[in-house]
């Protein structure tokens, strides 16, 4: 996790926009990223489009191979080229394209305004450094601090995310600490510059759920405190329900469904969210039926014509192998790419 | 998921303890202490039915099924299958048990072996066990099981790679089930799966266990999927037993302190119950279990907890008042989650 | 929950979403020739190797010449016409030494490097299979003859003959080249056992035979071959160093080393009895190496 940055001690724009503070801090638009393999190219991502308020937390659902976590990268400017390449779109961080800008601009955002949040702490920290020596790094970095100082303001950061007894374990190496606390430890190196937009990618996915319950609540508190922007990416429909504002479902790489949160889980607008829901187990339903999605996700250098989602929708008709459904707004902050959207929504299909 | 039950468990452990030496030294091994990973638990398995075994990690769940496997000697303590303790067996002895208690495991991406056809991988059962099924039959076989868990039989030559992870973990329970055994241990087996696979697989064991009458232990960590597909169901902390009922008892009327902490932990997909859960947050780490606290092993964490706790190690045992055994001194019922009966 | 990048992976590595579509079968050794066919460092080396074997087994489909019949009278002339490469000090012609050299060194290099891997992998599997006592034992033995150096070692080894054969070069370059190979097979047999597809084959009642022939062997085996691979072009090279030093293949034998000994006392006036056979030595053992980087990439378990 460690960057180099030509001209340390002089923070980017370091003044919190004034004027409209409902305007969105990160504006996605029509992203499409590719990856060029052997066996062809895989369309990871195919135009996806949201944005992200101040202290507004949008959760982007899917499975795997369904471009969530390429998304992620592609806006933080990490995707692997090659193979990856964003073939089109535009991230836009309060009005700046970061895709246009040159990589050591786009170094500055990284870290300062947007940081991210990995799975698995373990292999995302550097197991032969300090925790103190790599939070402290991203003020010697960015700010120019001496090892001193950088080592005061990585107590601060550990105490802030509730690790006891920062002061003596911030020598103590990441293995020397559990999975929650590591995951505090990446929380806290995230944190450190007060970045505007946090993108947590699956961060309690390799948790017990007692200590995720402790990571998503320290996010909330975190998030309440600073007003920052989250970007939960994540498979678990249970952490979202707790947590998001509103909710991006992704499926082969393309936005399908974009809603509030209440509205999408009360009332989806598309048969793979409706399904998805019915398919997960729930703690507090006793006697219930999962009713399954057959077939798997799409071999992504080989995404089905017209609807990705057709060969395994059970509403399925002939205009959905034929046409892409585009993706309509449903209502104010709704949409949904379903050719039968309004049919979802009122519970009128017919299962073939 | 019905059972019908009869009044002899098909498995029964008792007093089940397993210890990892920790060693120093190079050539000369001296034990310095150990991981008590299973400390004494007792547990009782019936026909047709599932148990669902959970907890967190380094409780000791995946060692109890290695255990139950025989894929780990006990350090002390009984495993009675139909009676008869298969703790200690070994050789041929063993190699008969192996026929009646199987195993499904978690990774769909690690448990084949990538160099063998989904036949060998199925058929191998039979190679092991040759009285199972003679020659000439085993391709047969290895077909209809290839369709009893929804893969197509035309398959039979095809490598784990070239298969989905739901289709792998299919294979993987077809060759659970090749020797027709009683008992199948699942090791998380939906874990590693997609939401929308995790479905297909879970209802794959339930109609076995309808159509075959199997009797599953079924480890897991997501109490959500325990729910479901367990009839009964005991929660591991640290190596032990600390609470153990029926689906209905242990969801809706828990009464150990641990068991009411995860059961409020569990994320519900429904944002309408947003702020309007019982939430118990606990503080501090699961102890090393090398080293576990004195008495109660839950004391470190637990909100209710008195001197008592850590003098006198609270039994399994049905207190006063209350319907399912639970290890806690102030066992006290506290419906954590509000319970729909959708079925 | 699988990764997102396993996924992206296995999406893109052919697996096919329906049922019926999984395709033909493809094992993960016909993935990685499949791969071999179109690298162009494979095909030039392979075609290479395959040329020199030829050339060792039916020399006398390239010359007429018997590389033994020497004539005096032409000593150290250059190339005449049915004698490309012109005649060594003793007047033998140096085409026709060179063709027939070319058998020494591959069948040495062979079977070098075929008892290695088989008494390498033995040692090395059953010190990981077994662990404990076994392994510490075994691996300290692997240890006391990985000290011995090389070269040195074959030379002490082979003064203990007091004949030269080809068998006894085999033998002196095989007792001290298995460790290599052991440490090798060793380090992969341990990250193989803990596979979890071992843990399911024990839990079917599975022998400790059948268990590390059919599940680890042939999951380990990759390291081995890849190291195998390059250790031929080495152990040539190590024959062709102990003939140099004379001590090697008897004179009677026609092998590069020792003609590249005998040059050495024309080096000034005749550099191209040096030449040929330094050149076909060179040849040979750069492509047995690019044939094994070729093969280490083709099995890099990282692209499996």
């Amino acid at each position: 996790m460690s960057h180099t940055n030509p001209s340390p001690g002089i923070p980017v724009d370091d003044v919190r926009q004034d004027g409209d503070p409902n305007a969105a801090v990160l504006e996605v638009e029509d992203l499409h990223v590719e990856f060029r393999t052997r066996d062809g190219v895989a369309k990871a991502v195919n135009g996806i489009s949201f944005d992200l308020k101040p202290g507004e937390t949008l959760a982007i659902l899917g499975e795997s191979g369904s471009g969530k976590s390429v998304t992620a990268q592609a806006i933080m400017g990490i995707l692997d080229t090659p193979p990856g390449y964003v073939t089109q779109g535009s991230v836009r961080f309060r009005g700046t394209d970061l895709l246009t800008l040159p990589e050591k601009d786009r170094r500055r955002y990284r870290g300062e305004k947007i940081s991210m949040i990995f799975q698995d702490a373990l292999s995302s920290l550097n197991p032969v450094y300090s925790v103190g020596f790599q939070i402290g790094e991203m003020f010697r970095v960015h700010r120019g601090a001496s090892r001193a100082d950088g080592k005061k303001k990585a107590i601060e950061l550990m105490d802030r995310v509730h690790i006891p007894a920062a002061r003596q374990r911030v020598t103590d190496f990441p293995h020397q600490f559990s999975g929650g606390m590591r995951q505090r430890i990446m929380i806290a190196i995230a944190l450190s510059l007060d970045p505007e937009i946090i993108i947590a990618d699956e961060p309690t996915t390799a948790l017990d759920v007692t200590v995720q319950a402790q990571v998503m609540q320290l996010l909330a508190d975190l998030q309440a405190e600073s007003k920052m922007g989250l970007i939960l990416i994540t498979h678990d429909l249970g952490v979202v329900a707790d947590v998001a504002d509103k909710i991006s479902v992704m499926y082969a790489g393309r936005l399908i469904e974009q809603a509030p949160i209440i509205p999408l889980y009360g009332n989806p607008a598309h048969p793979y969210t409706e399904r998805l829901l019915a398919a997960i187990p729930r703690v507090d339903l006793k006697g219930q039926e999962l009713y399954t999605i057959k077939g798997i996700p799409p071999n992504l250098t080989d995404i089905p014509a017209g609807c990705a989602f057709h060969p395994r929708c059970p509403y399925t008709q002939p205009i959905c192998s034929e046409q892409v459904p585009p993706l309509v707004d449903v209502s104010d902050g709704r949409r949904s790419a379903c050719h039968f959207w309004k049919e979802v929504l009122d519970g009128s299909l017919q299962i073939r | 998921m019905a059972a019908s039950r009869s009044d002899e468990p098909v498995l029964e452990v008792r007093g089940l303890v397993k210890h990892f030496p920790l060693t120093k030294g190079i050539l000369f091994k001296k034990q310095v202490g150990a991981v008590r990973a299973v400390d004494g638990i007792d547990m009782k398995l019936y026909k047709g039915e599932t148990l669902g075994v959970v907890g967190e990690s380094g409780c000791g769940k995946s060692t109890t099924a290695r255990l139950l496997m025989r894929l780990e000697k006990p350090t002390d303590g009984q495993i009675l299958f139909h009676g008869e303790d298969i703790a200690q067996l070994s050789g041929k002895a063993l190699k008969a048990v192996r026929r009646n208690i199987q195993i499904v495991l978690q990774d769909p991406y690690s448990s084949l072996n990538p160099r063998m056809t989904v036949g060998d991988i199925v058929g191998e059962p039979f190679q092991i066990h040759k009285e199972v099924a003679p020659k000439g039959s085993r391709r047969k076989k290895v077909q209809e099981l290839l369709e009893v868990v929804g893969l197509s039989p035309e398959h039979i030559n095809r490598y784990p790679h070239q298969f989905s992870g739901g289709q792998r973990q299919r294979i993987g329970i077809a060759r659970g089930l090749a020797l027709r055994p009683e008992i199948i241990v699942c090791d998380e087996p939906v874990s590693a799966l997609d939401v929308s696979v995790q479905a297909q697989v879970i209802n794959l064991f339930e109609k076995l266990q309808d159509e075959l009458g199997l009797s599953y232990v079924f480890i897991a960590h997501d109490l959500s999927v325990v729910r479901h597909i367990c009839d009964r169901v005991a929660v591991m902390y640290l190596g032990k037993v600390v609470e153990t009922g029926d689906e209905e008892q242990i969801y809706e009327r828990p009464t150990h302190p641990y068991t009411q902490a995860l059961l409020s932990a569990v994320p519900v997909p429904d944002p309408t119950l947003r702020g309007k859960r019982d939430q118990i947050m606990l503080e501090g780490d699961v102890p090393s279990p090398a080293n576990p606290p004195s008495g109660c092993r839950f004391r470190t964490r637990c909100w209710k907890v008195q001197d008592i706790c850590s003098v006198d190690e609270p039994e399994l045992i049905v207190h006063e008042g209350l319907d399912h055994p639970s290890a806690c001194h102030f066992a006290q019922i506290r419906e954590v989650i509000e319970t729909h009966d959708v079925s | 929950m699988p990764s997102e990048d396993a996924a992206l992976a296995a999406l893109t590595l052919g697996v096919s979403a329906e049922k019926g579509a999984i395709g033909k079968p493809r094992s993960l050794w016909s993935d990685a020739w499949h791969d071999l066919r179109r690298n162009p460092t494979f095909v030039i080396s392979a075609l290479l190797i395959l040329f020199l074997i030829v050339v060792a087994v039916f020399p006398s489909l390239f010359t007429g010449t018997n590389p033994k019949f020497c004539e005096l009278g032409q000593s150290n002339k250059g190339g005449a016409p049915g004698h490309p490469f012109g005649f060594d000090r003793q007047g033998c012609d140096i085409y026709s030494r060179v063709i027939y050299g070319a058998r020494a060194s591959v069948t040495v290099g062979i079977l070098v490097t075929g008892g290695v891997v088989i008494i390498g992998g033995f040692i090395g599997a059953i010190a990981a299979f077994y662990g404990g006592a076994t392994d510490s034992v075994l691996s300290r033995f692997v240890d006391v003859f990985f000290a011995i150096p090389l070269l040195l070692g074959a030379i002490v080894f082979l003064q203990a003959f007091p004949f030269r054969n080809i068998w006894t070069v085999v033998a002196a370059i095989m007792v001290l080249g298995w460790p290599s190979v052991a440490r090798i097979m060793r380090g992969s047999v341990i990250s193989v056992k803990e596979s979890d597809f071992v843990t399911a084959a024990r839990a079917l009642g599975a022998s400790d035979m059948r268990i590390l022939v059919r599940h680890i062997l042939p999951n380990a085996i990759a390291p081995v071959i890849v190291v195998a691979t390059i250790s031929l072009g080495l152990f040539i090279v190590l024959e062709a160093t102990l003939s140099f030093l004379g001590i090697g293949l008897p004179s009677s034998t026609v092998s590069w080393g020792g003609d590249i000994n005998d040059a050495q006392a024309s080096l000034r006036s005749a550099p191209h009895v040096l030449l040929y056979p330094s050149v076909a030595l060179s040849i040979t053992v750069l492509a047995f190496m690019l044939l094994g980087d070729a093969v280490r990439d083709a099995l890099d378990p990282k692209l499996r």
